[in-house]
């Protein structure tokens, strides 16, 4: 199977039970990612965007009260007809994950050479510790950290928020993942730092060949990273398009509202938009050249 | 509170909690009603029936001086459950104000209280009860006193904690903008958020106090003969062991059930409470 | 300008002492007219957060002095200073009593500050809520209650009802959803407007200084760097840190883009 995306969502359904009875929070969500490609997931709190990467990462499959249905195919493999350790095993080398606030998603108590070595145990559980450190070093000096001994010596609380985050990088990518999923990556730093970060990550899920879902609310952040884009509300895909055509012409009246509401650097003030809008659940709009794959 | 009684009856361990309270608590009260010699309480004796076993009569069995064993335990969860009711209603309020004070204004006032608060969590609670009982009569008030004595600095502990970390919430930053004095914003702003976590450690804390006046009696320093307690009870049966086994094994028994419906409850609250926040 | 409303002059602060001494604000002197929105712009450790603490007077200066109206706030705020300066924070989520219920909430300001007569102050309530646009039933319900955009309304409400004549907003979108925040933002603006209030609005948000502010401050590590117009300021910024903060902002149009590009060659904005 060469040719099954690097990721495959087919009507994905997620519903929760609790004291007042079952809530459906994801209606049926179909997307993809082919190799290499970068999409975009975005949407407001509370949309399901990112419920939905849990799902893909395995984490809500063993949640008690999570019900999901639909598929989720990873390289063509379906997690649902995985064994639980088998989905767990592809975190880490198969897929990994990018987080919004890098300083507490590392561990404080270790230092960072020695979380970069069980990153790096996962795929090569071999690996010696002069390989493992040798390794980290070139990878972060791929993330233009040029002083790899220092970092690789510190706890997370002692580097600066950008410093955490291009260690994030370097470790998400280490392995070489299919796929990486970034959360939001950046929201927690300030925009200079943000800004490197965003190119930096363009750069090297080029050089290590991993695709993207990438989840963010921030659609000018989304614009200058994805090469294709859905937009999620309330559960449900309601546009689909690549990235400059989605930008240039919104065609779904949700997508048009969160559009204008982004204030401009350009000025113009601030527009008069409704919160919510019968018009915002209307049916899913598809620009031309981009639609889900058949079948198999 | 509704919301809260009813998830405590849907689990069947907090149910099962819930029903050992309420046995333990309804006795308590009711014991004038239910108890078949009530005039066994006190220092009654009746030779023609010392050290009978459990019967029809006496369902638990008699004690040495002939009194119906029930009638005494039922009467002994009063006295316990009173000592927990009064040492909690001052052992509270003061450890809750030493935390809130602490915790809230910070700086010198913070040191002074809260190094008071770790001399008295130093000494070993029973040493420290046990030596306060030495110098004073033991009676039940003094009993009472070198209890709480112990209490407080675990809530002063509690709620200075709990009080820190309030302290960075916004709500706080609100009310002082406001302009609200610093009794208002602890006691009127802080004070309610910390309240689950204090009425879970209070609930778990009646089981610990039965528990410590139990420990108390049964070395002969807690509440003083006639009055049942269920610690003395254990105590002076103990010699008697194996042959006359109720008079040990029941008031056992009832403390064993007391403390345990007490935890129980306990833990549930603390889930049920800590998730409201 | 005349007399300015707000007027901070040389203020300093330094926190802890000795070799862990660490300056968070130095030599900042700065005007705010009465009814303009001023944003305070920069980066985390900026000093922006330490300005405000200082307005509000959660902390005094280490020197200089703060001026309102033309007196000069005390270290130890008296109540009518509190009452004049408000606040409107970041979280929505922390900055409500979750314990208490929306209505209540708005009863302390109204309490505190003794404003209007004590029978009238629940249909005062009422009527701040419905003045932020909720409906006046939602003084009974608790915060948990209320969604993000709900509970911000609502913290404005709280800030109106001391009827202060200053607010200081500190991050007060940058938590929101981008349909709420405009919602918000031009609550905000109508507000301004209509009771005549002056804003010190901090963000780190350019995109939203842009449409919003009257003139900017932009802080770098402790000190101000530049201050102008808001238009003056994106057309032609004249620290290079300012303009990288600019070229920094993720946009959505190609106008936009154009802009970011001519700024961060350092040319003027057409």
């Amino acid at each position: 199977m060469t040719d099954a995306p690097t990721l495959l969502l087919r009507d994905l359904r997620l519903a929760f039970r609790g004291y007042t009875g079952v809530t459906e929070v994801l209606h049926g969500i179909s997307l993809h990612i082919r190799a290499g490609e970068r999409v975009a997931l975005v949407g407001e709190s509370g949309s399901g965007k990112s419920v939905t990467a849990r799902i893909v990462l395995g984490l809500l499959q063993d949640q008690r009260g999570a019900r999901i249905t639909g598929q989720v195919r990873v390289e063509g493999r379906d997690l649902a007809a995985m064994s639980r350790r088998a989905r767990v095993a592809l975190r880490g080398r198969r897929m990994s994950m990018i987080f919004q606030d890098p300083t507490s998603a590392l561990n404080p108590v270790y230092r960072i050479g020695t979380q970069f070595t069980e990153v790096l145990r996962r795929a090569d559980p071999a690996i010696t510790e002069r390989a493992a450190r040798a390794r980290a070093a070139a990878l972060l000096d791929e993330v233009a950290i040029h002083d790899p001994a220092r970092v690789l010596d510190a706890y997370a609380f002692q580097l600066s928020g950008g410093m955490n985050q291009r260690v994030m990088i370097a470790m998400a990518l280490a392995n070489n993942p299919a796929l990486l999923i970034a959360d939001e990556p950046g929201t927690a730093l300030d925009v200079t730092v943000q800004a490197q970060t965003l190119g930096l990550m363009r750069r090297m899920v080029a050089d290590h060949g991993a695709a993207v879902l990438f989840i963010s609310h921030n659609l000018g952040v989304v614009r200058e990273f994805a090469d294709r884009v859905y937009v999620i509300y309330k559960g449900r895909i309601v546009e689909h398009g690549p990235t400059a055509a989605l930008f240039d012409t919104p065609r779904h009246a949700y997508t048009r509202a969160l559009m204008a509401a982004v204030p401009r650097i350009t000025g113009g003030g601030i527009p008069d938009l409704p919160e919510r809008d019968d018009a915002f659940a209307a049916p899913m709009e598809l620009h031309p050249g981009v639609a889900e794959p058949e079948a198999t | 509170m509704k919301r809260t009684l009813v998830i405590l009856l849907r689990n069947p361990l907090s149910a099962f909690g819930v029903l050992l309270v309420a046995t333990v608590v309804l006795s308590a009260l009711l014991a004038d009603v239910i108890v078949p010699f009530p005039e066994h309480r006190g220092a009654v004796v009746d030779f023609a029936n010392f050290n009978q076993p459990p019967s029809a009569q006496h369902p638990m069995g008699t004690d040495l001086v002939g009194r119906d064993l029930f009638s005494r335990i039922v009467y002994a969860y009063r006295i316990s459950l009173l000592l927990g009711v009064v040492v909690l209603a001052i052992a509270v309020p003061i450890g809750v104000t030493v935390g809130l004070v602490a915790g809230y204004l910070g700086g010198r006032v913070e040191y002074v209280l809260m190094r008071l608060t770790d001399v008295f969590l130093s000494i070993p609670p029973l040493v420290l009860a046990m030596s306060i009982m030495g110098v004073l009569e033991p009676t039940l008030i003094n009993g009472m006193l070198a209890v709480t004595a112990m209490w407080w600095p675990w809530y002063a502990r509690l709620v200075y904690n709990l009080t820190r970390a309030e302290r960075e919430e916004g709500y706080v930053l609100a009310a002082e903008v406001l302009g609200a004095g610093r009794v208002w914003v602890m006691f009127r702003e802080i004070l309610p958020n910390c309240v689950p976590s204090i009425v879970t450690k209070m609930t778990l804390d009646l089981g610990f106090v039965i528990l410590i006046a139990s420990s108390l009696s049964f070395l002969g320093l807690g509440v003083q003969p006639p009055t049942p307690d269920l610690g003395s009870m254990v105590a002076d049966g103990a010699t008697y062991l194996p042959d006359s086994w109720w008079l040990t094994v029941f008031p056992g028994l009832a403390i064993l059930l007391a403390v345990f419906g007490f935890n129980l409850v306990g833990d549930a609250l603390r889930e049920i409470l800590g998730a409201d926040q | 300008m005349a007399t300015p409303f707000l007027s901070i002059e040389g203020v300093r602060r330094v926190f802890g002492s000795g070799a862990g001494e660490v300056v968070a604000l130095d030599g900042v002197s700065l005007q705010v007219a009465r009814g303009e929105c001023l944003a305070v712009v920069g980066e985390s450790g900026s000093g922006k957060t330490t300005l405000a603490n200082l307005i509000l007077g959660i902390y005094p200066p280490s020197a200089g002095r703060i001026m309102l109206d033309g007196a000069e706030l005390p270290a130890r705020r008296r109540i009518e200073h509190r009452r004049a300066i408000q606040l409107v924070q970041q979280n929505p989520l922390s900055a409500l009593n979750p314990r208490r219920s929306v209505g209540a909430s708005l009863r302390l300001a109204l309490d505190v500050h003794a404003i209007g007569p004590r029978a009238g102050r629940d249909a005062h309530v009422r009527r701040l809520l419905e003045e932020v646009g909720l409906p006046g039933e939602f003084a009974r319900r608790a915060p948990a209650a209320l969604s993000g955009g709900q509970r911000q309304r609502v913290a404005i409400a709280r800030a109106l009802a001391c009827e202060a004549p200053l607010l200081v907003l500190d991050e007060p979108t940058s938590a929101l959803d981008v349909l709420v925040q405009a919602r918000v933002l031009r609550l905000l603006d109508d507000l301004r407007r209509q009771r005549g209030l002056t804003y010190v609005f901090i963000t780190h948000d350019l995109s939203v200084v842009r449409n919003v502010a009257d003139r900017v401050a932009v802080f770098e590590r402790g000190r101000l760097l530049e201050t102008g117009p808001v238009a003056q300021l994106f057309a032609a910024p004249a620290h290079a840190y300012t303009r990288s903060l600019i070229a920094a902002v993720p946009v959505v149009t190609p106008e936009e883009d154009a802009l970011r590009a001519r700024i961060a060659q350092g040319g003027p904005a057409s």
